[in-house]
């Protein structure tokens, strides 16, 4: 827990999402806790299936309430989130929090057109004219640096290219100046320029509103980049937290080095082979006992007994800081220091 | 647009003009003389010459198939039978009267038949499979779906006759179905058309029922749905105007097809209710031998379908904006 007395604009407290399917109940998240002040950027990593994507269509309440079990705390600016009403969910919506989607084109609606999509969003929240509402889609494209906007406001998402879509796409998003922005891997089906400059584009942006960022993905380049902190998820659990700094590099569980070790270096020896992490992410119907990462961890052997096997670590976060390991922060300094030499390099 | 319509209303009628062809064709290669049937029974071979050639079937095939083709444009005469003015799609052997005219008899029979009952199965189909879409796997998603299938597996015949005879004979709650042009009684027109309506819709409801609910569970499950939610849209919204957007086309597809079937007639319907409609006539036309009647009837029905087909096109284009028409 942080130890500021001020409530965080976000805060999480055991969040647990549990699914029923057909073969058993599926824990996509199983006892989650994290903050977010405004102006700060929260990177999320993990591997499919950590549970990234899961808490934050949570956050919005856009789960199928039908199937899924929630347990736990969501605070948005001191606003319970998991019992709120639908009818207050659809006010929050896009207005106050909002969120980008990997797959824009997937995403856009493609019987309208995009100034219809930005411009909606707008209406429902603000109830202006319709014309008003094409006036701010247009300004919203220029600011998110579409070319030509009172053009390509009529164009619909399949007459725009990749790189314009998911501009098109932030461009719906913020055009309420949300004060949360979740961002589901916003960069990961476009090439590098385009990438960097969507990212650019969002940092200029939350610093011109101070919105609090939610950036999932699984490519620590991009964490790099953009974010404050970083949370790393396995298995719906979160297992390292940390300044981005901190935890990129000096990381104190042996997922993060592992993310780490699979990541190019492009600055050390060319014919350095990556060393991915042995085996496939955890059945969240059936995970693993004890420390869910346990069966692909290459330090299991050295804590004494079998105690990753059969309990679970817990989580300590002091100043924002922490990772669920039963490793002593001794063993860690020893074992992880290869990847630390790698550092220096 | 035009520029499309244009081009599809060519190729229909290219269509039409194989159809007709085939038809003349597959007629003449079945060994029924029409002259013989029309002439009756005490007909010498000089009375049967002059039938022939009143019938315009004393020329080879080619030959007739062209004098048909241009009695379309500027008309026909046939002897002591009369004339037939253009557009003349033939005389018939068996009626004695032009084609074109028994055809415009029968039709608003069969328009309303086939207008009626769509606008019932479409009502019903589509309402029902957008509850069960909503109530995904409850009691209103089974219901429909046990419906659908019983709807699916009853035969006009079986419950056309079921039905009359309770809601008609027993009960009284229904006309007994007849048909009354609307311009002379639209009361009569509904009532006497109310019972068929609703046993061709019988069919029809269950297939619409099944596709709308499938179609919209998918779409439901898109991202782009899921966006309009995360947008703040209210569900009533997002249902309308995204998801059953992305709906609509298949159904639509699967309803112009449909209405251009039943254009051409529905006949069992048209039986099972003594309706005298086109489907009707097609039967009869082909019982007799009588060729002009059933190339008329014959293109009717496939002009019915082409051009459902084209509007099918059009409309298809105006729901989704990535077709693009040419």
């Amino acid at each position: 827990m942080t130890s500021t007395d001020q409530q965080p604009f976000l805060s999480i407290r055991d969040l647990k999402v549990h699914f029923s399917t057909e073969d058993g109940i599926v824990k996509a998240v199983d006892g989650l806790s994290f903050d977010l002040a405004k102006g700060q950027t929260l990177g999320i990593v993990g591997e499919s299936g950590s549970g990234k994507s899961v808490t934050n269509l949570t956050i919005l309440g856009l789960h199928d309430r039908d199937r899924t079990a929630i347990d736990g705390e969501i605070l948005l600016d001191g606003q319970e989130l998991l019992n709120a009403s639908e009818k207050e969910l659809e006010r929050l919506r896009g207005n106050k929090m909002s969120m980008i989607f990997q797959d824009a084109l997937a995403s856009l609606s493609p019987y309208h057109t995009i100034g219809t999509q930005i411009g909606e969003t707008y209406r429902k929240h603000t109830g202006v004219s319709k014309a008003e509402a094409r006036k701010r889609a247009i300004e919203m494209l220029r600011r998110v640096g579409i070319p030509q906007p009172d053009m390509r406001v009529d164009d619909y998402p399949h007459q725009f290219s990749g790189g314009m879509r998911q501009r098109a796409m932030i461009a719906m998003a913020l055009v309420c100046d949300p004060e949360l922005l979740i961002a589901d891997e916003p960069t990961t089906a476009l090439d590098v320029t385009v990438q960097a400059q969507i990212m650019d584009l969002l940092k200029d942006l939350q610093q011109e509103f101070g919105t609090a960022i939610i950036f999932i993905t699984h490519d620590l380049g991009v964490i790099a980049d953009i974010a404050d902190d970083v949370l790393v998820m396995y298995g719906g659990r979160c297992v390292e937290r940390g300044t981005k700094r901190e935890v990129l590099t000096s990381p104190q569980h042996p997922y993060t080095l592992g993310l780490l070790n699979s990541m190019p270096d492009l600055h050390g020896p060319v014919d350095v082979e990556l060393s991915p992490i042995p085996g496939s992410p955890p059945s969240l119907l059936n995970p693993p006992s004890g420390c869910r990462f346990h069966p692909r961890c290459a330090f299991a052997d050295k804590v004494a007994g079998n105690l990753c096997s059969t309990e679970r670590p817990m989580l300590e976060i002091v100043a924002g800081r922490g990772s669920a390991c039963h490793l002593t922060a001794d063993q860690k300094r020893e074992l992880f220091a290869h990847y630390a030499e790698l550092q220096r390099h | 647009m035009l520029r499309f319509l244009v081009r599809r209303v060519i190729g229909a009628l290219v269509i039409l003009l194989i159809i007709s062809a085939v038809t003349f064709w597959l007629f003449y290669a079945i060994p029924r003389d029409p002259a013989q049937m029309s002439c009756g029974k005490n007909c010498t071979p000089d009375m049967l010459a002059q039938v022939r050639h009143n019938l315009g079937i004393d020329h080879p095939v080619p030959v007739q198939y062209w004098y048909w083709v241009k009695g379309i444009f500027v008309g026909r005469s046939y002897g002591d039978f009369g004339n037939c003015n253009a557009p003349c799609l033939g005389y018939s052997f068996a009626n004695r009267e032009p084609v074109l005219g028994t055809i415009m008899d029968r039709l608003p029979t069969t328009l309303s038949l086939a207008f009626g009952s769509a606008i019932v199965f479409l009502i019903l189909g589509v309402g029902a499979g957008m509850i069960a879409a909503v109530k995904q796997g409850k009691w209103q998603d089974k219901l429909a779906s046990s419906a659908s299938l019983l709807g699916s597996s009853l035969q006009i015949y079986f419950v056309g006759y079921i039905a009359m005879y309770f809601l008609v004979a027993k009960l009284d709650i229904l006309d007994n179905p007849s048909y009354t042009p609307i311009t002379e009684d639209p009361g009569a027109w509904a009532s006497g058309l109310l019972l068929p309506w609703l046993v061709l819709a019988i069919i029809f409801t269950a297939n619409y029922t099944r596709m709308s609910r499938s179609q919209l569970v998918e779409q439901l499950s898109e991202d782009y749905v899921r966006t309009a939610r995360a947008k703040g849209l209210s569900s009533r919204n997002v249902f309308f105007r995204f998801a059953w957007r992305g709906a609509m086309g298949p159904i639509v597809t699967v309803f112009g097809i449909d209405l251009g079937t039943l254009i051409g007639g529905a006949i069992i319907t048209e039986y099972t209710f003594s309706l005298q409609g086109v489907g009707r006539l097609a039967v009869d036309a082909v019982d007799k031998s009588d060729l002009p009647m059933v190339l008329g009837v014959t293109l009717l029905s496939a002009g019915a379908i082409v051009l459902f087909n084209i509007v099918v096109d059009a409309v298809y284009a105006l729901i989704d904006p990535r077709i693009r028409l040419a």
